[in-house]
């Protein structure tokens, strides 16, 4: 709260505001703008074939309705198909791989070089986006749904063995330290004190990472890693739009279906 | 604690039996469905390429060293594009999700069976859209550059942004909200007063932290028309200069690392 200096001066009081220092808070706003400014000026948009776009988007848009489900309706369904399986294998081989980079990952299990060398792969694979390391999947293994599933498990490592890593680092160590005490091997140690602790996260994220991977399925078909988005890009060259928007919902309806399976699972599991 | 009774001595286990059978069962079938998928993958897949994948993986990595380092000079104008997408895009996504997000959430919603599930519709098609496959869309439409990505990165994050944000106002502290509403605030006013401070916090953090995402996503629009830095790297493969591929994915695994540092300190100093 804020107040006038002198006694009877009317005091009211005005909202503190979200930044403190008027220094950086006034920096910031003019930064800010300064560089939105430049970035807006440097986007040289055509603005006349953006309003070419007009009557296109008009007809582009209409041409969705209504969505055709049948007349490519094979081509379709085989497409999501095919990204259900590369999700459902890409996620079980990302996480089967994930698990051992994972623990390596974790300061209080592995020693120190193996800690970094499998921080070094985690950073590794997660920076890169899907589309990339689909790419040259599809250029090292060939067109088809296997380049899609390795793109989808490398990414999948980078993001599970992160989380897993991190799960790992907060557990309570006051149970490790109780099961050690019994005399339990390595193994027995991580099956009985650092496995129950992370599990129950362990699953919701699974299911997270499946949902994830099901979207992203539909992306690496762009570059030819298989699924549905081959499908949906063939449809869009042969201007087949009305197929298009019923591929578009089609992903839409699975993706809800996915995430809300996964969080009642998420829910049920915790 | 359940108890096992093995040559009538008590043996200590983990779980009581219909609980653990259960969870074999669950494993089980996981592991049926698995292979089942696998199989059917397997039948799509040319073997003979994949066998031959490590020699192809040895010969492009001999054609990627050394990076050809003078074309930086070529890359610093598609990087300034590629950030503008994702700070533009971001921006855009921001002023729509937040007022979406009001329309959404349960507690401040104008009209639960009408406003909200439309919210929700437009949230969950613009979150389970890829960004690609927008920008794939919008090329067609208002043709190729940065602006079909600025509106790509925009729509994809504006599902993102809004279903974070009205998690939050469910969450929020209602005696807050009664205790402004007890001064005789209007609506607007316990809007302004009594949910947005508590809310800015989380809203700031969410909006950073996709801006950070965004960064990623913006460096491979290029692949489909949509300007930023993916549009080098796919004439540099179409013309087989590994060497500038090399640069490019340098300069993306640099862009990302710190983007997801200066994300990171901003986040902590705001939460």
């Amino acid at each position: 709260m804020t107040s006038g200096p002198g006694a009877t001066a009317r005091r009211t009081w005005k909202r503190p505001p979200f930044i403190k220092r008027p220094l950086l808070r006034w920096g910031l706003m003019v930064g800010a703008a300064v560089y939105i400014m430049l970035a807006l000026g440097t986007m040289d948009a055509n603005w006349g074939r953006v309003a070419d776009g007009a009557p296109r988007a008009y007809r582009f848009i209409s041409s969705f309705f209504p969505p055709d489900f049948t007349s490519r309706g094979g081509d379709i369904l085989d497409g999501i198909f095919e990204s259900l399986w590369m999700t459902v294998v890409s996620t079980a081989f990302g996480i089967a791989l994930s698990i051992p980079i994972g623990l390596g990952a974790a300061r209080n299990l592995a020693p120190r070089p193996v800690y970094l060398c499998a921080r070094a792969i985690l950073a590794i694979s997660r920076t890169f986006p899907e589309i990339i390391l689909a790419l040259f999947a599809v250029k090292l293994l060939g067109f088809g749904p296997f380049a899609g599933i390795l793109a989808l498990s490398i990414a999948t490592i980078g993001f599970y063995g992160k989380l897993l890593a991190e799960d790992i680092e907060s557990i309570d160590p006051g149970q490790a330290e109780a099961v050690k005490a019994t005399g339990a091997n390595w193994f027995q140690w991580l099956n009985y004190a650092v496995q129950p602790q992370v599990m129950p996260r362990m699953i919701g994220l699974g299911m997270y990472r499946l949902d994830i991977n099901f979207r992203e399925s539909a992306v690496v078909g762009i570059v030819g890693g298989g699924g549905i988005g081959a499908t949906l890009l063939t449809s869009f060259d042969r201007y087949e739009f009305d197929s298009a928007a019923a591929i578009l919902l089609i992903i839409i309806g699975i993706v809800m279906v996915v995430e809300y399976t996964s969080g009642y699972i998420r829910n049920w599991v915790q | 604690m359940p108890v096992a009774t093995v040559n009538d001595s008590k043996v200590w286990r983990r779980r009581d039996r219909n609980r653990q059978l259960t969870i074999w069962a669950g494993q089980f079938l996981t592991v049926v469905l698995i292979v089942y998928c696998w199989e059917l993958v397997s039948e799509r897949t040319i073997w003979y390429f994949v066998s031959d994948a490590p020699r192809q993986a040895l010969d492009l990595a001999e054609r990627m060293v050394p990076p050809k380092w003078s074309y930086m000079d070529d890359l610093w104008r598609p990087i300034w594009d590629t950030v503008s997408i994702a700070t533009l895009g971001t921006l855009m996504a921001i002023t729509i999700a937040f007022p979406l997000a009001f329309l959404a959430a349960r507690n401040t919603t104008p009209s639960a069976r009408f406003v909200r599930p439309l919210a929700l519709f437009i949230i969950v098609s613009s979150r389970s859209i890829n960004s690609l496959l927008w920008a794939l869309m919008l090329v067609m439409i208002i043709g190729p550059g940065v602006l079909a990505g600025v509106l790509a990165i925009g729509f994809r994050s504006i599902g993102f942004c809004s279903k974070l944000v009205y998690e939050a106002i469910e969450e929020i502290d209602e005696n807050q909200i009664e205790a402004i509403t007890a001064t005789g605030a209007s609506g607007p006013q316990i809007l302004n007063y009594g949910i947005v401070p508590q809310i800015l916090p989380a809203f700031a953090g969410i909006s950073v932290f996709r801006w950070d995402i965004n960064i990623r996503e913006s460096t491979v629009l290029g692949l489909v028309g949509a300007g930023g830095i993916g549009l080098q790297l796919s004439s540099s493969i179409d013309t087989v200069t590994w060497t500038q591929v090399t640069v490019i994915l340098i300069v993306i695994l640099a862009a990302v690392i710190l983007s997801e540092w200066v994300s990171a300190k901003v986040r902590h100093a705001i939460i």
